[in-house]
């Protein structure tokens, strides 16, 4: 895989909204294939979940037949430490409803909802707001779109997509099982595209600008631009927009305190990358180590030599142990064995051969979970551990 | 259903219908998935992971009960990687689980102890997490025993309650590791909506929702020798009880049942089934006058339709959920009642007895008659009627205990003055078999003739059909009976609570205009009660109806009001239907009961 050697901040997201209404009249009078073939030339990805291709998806749901479908914009953001989602919605709404319109257009909804984080109940006057406005456009130019905002219920586990649809039906927060996918069966058991708020305000980025601006960033498989939420031991934490396919070393020049010893990427459902590895290792959907999932992504956590790596793994399981929804077994028990066998490990109750042990618990887990908050509890467990099972120990 | 498609299982290659699970498929050519939280009588949930299967080209394993076939898959269901994570799953529910296997009331009955056999789990390398648990058992119903360190949370129970019977007693709360199974306000199961019917007890595959027993009371009463200890069996116990003795479902073995009871020590030994024909006589009376005074009376304050009163989880589900329709019961006791009541008045006189002596045992398909017989007003025999009610699984666990070689049984007849009985009331354990055994009465005492359906057969009432719809026009009465003439008597028969939900509805919004319905709480009607042995399944349950409907055709006599016993209770007792003695003994009254 290819890499750029520098990083490269850019800035399209937070800008220009303001031509919104332009933008969709254009987009309205396209037909719905060549919206969907400019989606999926631009190599979007989803920048909430896995990472599947945004066009396809949209295409998925389009072909299928149906009275009604749904558009659903994913705004739980649950990520601890991570509130991008709330930025774009705060600062340029009109991207992502603009978008979800144009989504709508081209699969055939009528309706369209914002799965709003039930912390972020703050923003829901505003939000209204702005789409009130943009549904009295929608009339004038003869556009049959609504959108509505629907609260979430402050469990992590409501942003996976399915559990997201059980909690709108008024059910228990819990996932279901795929397939069916939700560009078949979703909420209500229709077809329904949800996309992330991220993904949602690229899509209009590349519905003003066309895919090639688009394509044209980032490297190939990791197309366009991402938001990445920094924090952690770094002097300057905040919200950048930068170049897909940059190397960890250049983030952690740029980012860094000077005695960075690990980042965690993509949260606590990410991966854990050591100093030594930072070179070889890409920020992008190939990559070696991300790749697998991202949920949420752009979760970038810079960790220095004063931190105690069984801490942070520590923390991160204690987070899964309680965010679980609890239904299945690998996820559920398998949480709690992790964290109550790395602290048998630390106190000496269990000897070190035990870490291996929970190594296969892990990959049991990624191999049997239902849902990906279970799934991708291996990827900071086995990273962490693997890398740092010294610190483990000692 | 859809096309035919080619999969591969273990490498042989699979024709298959489009869309049906892994988990069919494989069990189609004789391969054998474990499963745990799957059941066929729900929906799937797809949560315990024991299932899990690899597909070729896939890294992660997919739960073979809600994976769908799709052409060219390459199926392997037991692979090093799905041994290894299937025995990792059965290792973390057992580290979660209070297992004290030989103090457990599921001992030897249990899914999850037999996976654990099966894969000889010896290690127990996980921390056990049991003590850290806020566990608790919950002995508060008469019926139901709720053990959460049993429980392995697959949510068949919820799903039971939810999708079978509409109640949903049973709830998920909370999440990750304190996600439990619960009650509203996790209240205790005596003290919200759940009408004991124990349809989650079938369907809860290890020992965390049990009936509560009373094996060793029984077995105190007929050790004691100053009492005259008598049981009762009811007509969907003899069709079911060989599956636990070691017979194939579908199994009659009510002679063999009878000499078991012999060999315990019962003092008498008498039929449920007698009670049902009795139940017969005053129901189908009682509906007879009621239509006397809507059609001819005009009297606005008649309920119709009447309803059974027969399924005491019927009865506390009505009570809670349509209070307001109290007064469409039937009220007639259930046949239990009827009998425990006349077992401390009728017998006890018939046979010089001291009521007070007399412990009067039923066993039953059912886990709410327990609560039935606790009922404060059932003791108008002015004792308690029914002392102890043991379900169909409790005998076949006395037999065991009492070292009968079931099988070898020779075949005895039930004790007299109480235990003949009838086709008709035998088939009161099926689904429809109240209403058929009803209009075989209640239509020949109407117009003198026998039923208009070959053999006696009401085919249109039977089967496995939620709601079924029949009607009977009441041609030519005798002189009595002239304002039936031309009345078409319309019924509706309904099993399992969520249809019974929708006929209240249909009623209730006037789009239904029926004279008589009857409703089962369980799935199949007595024969799928809460009581019976485990598993139940659709098949199960249709096994267990043909041999209820051979049994019937095999009785010399298939009419209730020609039962010889009934004849002689109305005679030297109770005088006639609906009189005085049997408003007393034989019927009841309804309690309103709060919604949540
Ligand atoms: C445990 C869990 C939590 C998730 N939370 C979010 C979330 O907060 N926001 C989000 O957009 N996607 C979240 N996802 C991913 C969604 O399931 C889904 O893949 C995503 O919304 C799809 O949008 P995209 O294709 O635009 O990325 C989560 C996934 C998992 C497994
Ligand atoms: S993996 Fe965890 S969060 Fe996902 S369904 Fe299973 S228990 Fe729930
Ligand atoms: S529920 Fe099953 S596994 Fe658990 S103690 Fe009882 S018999 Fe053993
Ligand atoms: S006994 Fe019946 S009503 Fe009560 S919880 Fe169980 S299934 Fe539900
Ligand atoms: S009580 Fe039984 S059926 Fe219900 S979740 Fe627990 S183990 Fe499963
Ligand atoms: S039986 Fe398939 S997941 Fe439980």
């Amino acid at each position: 895989m290819e890499t750029n050697h520098q990083l490269k901040r850019a800035d399209f997201i937070f800008k220009n909204e303001n031509d919104w209404e332009e933008v969709l009249k254009k987009n309205i009078s396209r037909s719905s294939n060549e919206l969907i073939n400019e989606l999926i030339s631009s190599e979007l990805k989803g920048r909430g979940g896995a990472g599947f291709p945004t066009g396809l998806k949209w295409k998925l749901s389009a072909e299928v037949d149906s009275d009604t479908k749904y558009v659903i914009c994913n705004a739980d953001e649950g990520e601890p430490g991570t509130f991008k989602d709330r930025e774009i919605l705060s600062l340029v709404p009109f991207k992502v409803l603009t978008a979800m319109a144009i989504c709508g257009l081209v699969v055939g909804a009528k309706e369209g909802y914002i799965y709003l984080r039930g912390e972020y109940f703050f923003l829901k006057p505003e939000l209204n707001k702005a789409i009130s406005e943009f549904e009295q456009y929608c009339k004038e130019i003869n556009l049959d779109f609504t959108i509505r905002i629907f609260m979430g219920s402050g469990a992590y586990i409501c942003g996976e997509e399915t559990a997201l649809f059980e909690s709108m039906e008024g059910k228990r927060g819990e996932p279901r099982n795929k397939p069916p996918y939700p560009a078949l069966s979703g909420y209500m058991n229709k077809p329904t595209v949800i996309n992330n708020v991220e993904t949602l305000a690229h899509a209009y980025t590349i519905f003003t600008y066309g895919a090639k601006r688009f394509y044209d960033l980032g490297v190939q498989y990791s197309r366009g631009t991402k938001l990445f939420s920094v924090s952690g031991d770094t002097p300057k934490p905040g919200i950048y927009e930068l170049e897909l396919g940059m190397s960890l070393a250049d983030f952690v020049n740029d980012f860094g305190d000077g005695d960075s010893k690990a980042v965690q990427v993509g949260g606590a459902s990410g991966f854990l990358v050591p100093r030594k590895r930072f070179a070889e290792t890409t920020i992008g959907y190939q990559g070696k180590l991300v790749g697998i999932s991202l949920p949420t992504g752009g979760s970038m956590m810079l960790f220095n030599s004063s931190r105690s790596m069984f801490n942070v793994l520590d923390n991160y399981l204690e987070f899964f142990r309680e965010e679980s929804c609890g239904q299945c077994t690998p996820c559920r028990v398998g949480c709690q064995q992790l964290l109550k066998g790395i602290k048998a490990v630390k106190s000496g109750e269990k000897s070190t051969q035990y870490l291996d042990k929970l190594l296969t618990l892990a990959e049991t887990m990624q191999f049997t979970a239902k849902c990906g908050l279970g799934q991708s509890v291996a990827n900071s467990f086995s990273s962490i551990v693997e890398n740092f099972r010294e610190e483990m120990i000692y | 259903m859809g096309k035919n498609i080619k999969i591969t299982i273990n490498g042989e290659i699979v024709e298959i219908n489009e869309g049906t699970s892994i988990l069919d498929a494989a069990r189609q050519v004789g391969v054998i998935i474990p499963t745990l939280c799957y059941h066929k009588d729900l929906c799937v949930a797809g949560n315990c992971r024991v299932c899990v299967v690899e597909i070729a080209g896939q890294k992660r394993l997919s739960p073979s009960c809600a994976t769908p076939c799709e052409e060219g898959m390459d199926i392997f269901t037991n692979s090093v990687k799905v041994r290894n994570s299937r025995k990792h799953i059965i290792e973390l529910l057992l580290s979660e689980h209070n297992a004290d296997c030989t103090r457990c009331y599921k001992n030897g009955k249990c899914e999850l102890q037999k996976l654990a056999s099966d894969f000889k789990i010896m290690s127990n390398d996980f921390i056990p997490l049991v003590p850290f648990k806020n566990y608790t058992i919950d002995m508060f119903s008469p019926s139901i025993i709720k053990d959460d360190s049993k429980c392995i949370r697959c949510q068949r129970c919820v799903r039971t309650c939810a999708e079978l019977q509409g109640v949903n007693a049973l709830t998920v709360a909370y999440k990750g590791d304190k996600m439990k199974i619960t009650t509203f306000f996790e209240k205790a199961m005596n003290d919200v909506v759940c009408t004991n019917c124990g349809q989650c007890v079938i369907h809860c595959p290890t020992g965390a929702l049990v009936e509560r027993n009373y094996i060793e009371e029984v077995w105190a009463a007929i050790t004691d020798k100053a009492k005259h200890v008598i049981v009762q069996t009811a007509p969907a116990v003899r069709v079911a009880l060989g599956e636990e003795l070691g017979f194939e479902s579908g199994t009659r073995i009510t002679g063999k049942m009878v000499a078991a009871l012999k060999r315990l020590g019962f003092d008498a030994v008498m039929d449920t089934d007698f009670t049902a024909d009795l139940t017969i006589m005053e129901e189908g009376t009682e509906l007879l006058s009621r239509l006397k005074r809507a059609l001819v009376d005009h009297d606005p304050g008649v309920k119709l339709p009447m309803a059974t009163s027969c399924s005491p989880g019927w009865i506390k589900y009505i009570e809670h959920i349509y209070p307001d329709y109290l007064g469409h019961l039937s009220t007639c006791k259930s046949p239990q009642q009827m009998f425990g009541a006349l077992a401390k008045t009728y017998y006890a006189q018939a046979r010089n007895l001291q009521p007070d002596n007399i412990v009067s045992v039923s066993i039953m398909p059912c886990t709410a008659k327990k609560f039935e017989a606790n009922r404060p007003e059932m003791n108008d025999s002015g004792y308690r009627d029914v002392d102890y009610v043991l379900t169909t699984r409790e005998l076949a666990i006395m037999i065991k205990q009492a070292g009968i070689d079931f099988m070898k049984l020779e075949d005895i007849h039930f004790d007299r003055l109480m235990g003949e009985s009838t086709g008709a009331g035998v088939i009161f354990g099926a689904t429809g078999g109240v209403m058929e055994a009803a209009l075989r009465t209640a239509y020949e005492l109407v117009t003198g003739r026998e039923v208009p359906f070959k053999d006696l057969n009401i085919l249109p009432v039977r089967g496995m059909e939620g709601v079924r719809e029949a009607s009977i026009l009441i041609e030519n009465p005798l002189k009595e009976w002239a304002f039936l003439d031309g009345v078409e008597l319309k019924c509706a028969v309904a099993h399992g609570l969520v249809n019974a939900k929708k006929v209240m509805d249909s009623i209730i919004s006037g789009e239904a205009n029926y004279h008589f319905i009857e409703i089962m709480a369980c799935p199949g009607g007595c024969l799928g009660g809460g009581g019976q042995p485990i598993p139940t399944s659709p098949e199960i349950r249709a096994k267990r109806a043909a041999a209820i409907y051979a049994e019937d055709e095999g009785m010399p006599i298939r009419k209730s009001h020609l039962n010889p016993e009934v004849l002689k209770i109305y005679k030297d007792f109770l005088i006639k239907p609906l009189g005085e003695k049997s408003h007393l003994l034989l019927h009841t009254k309804y309690t309103i009961r709060k919604s949540f």
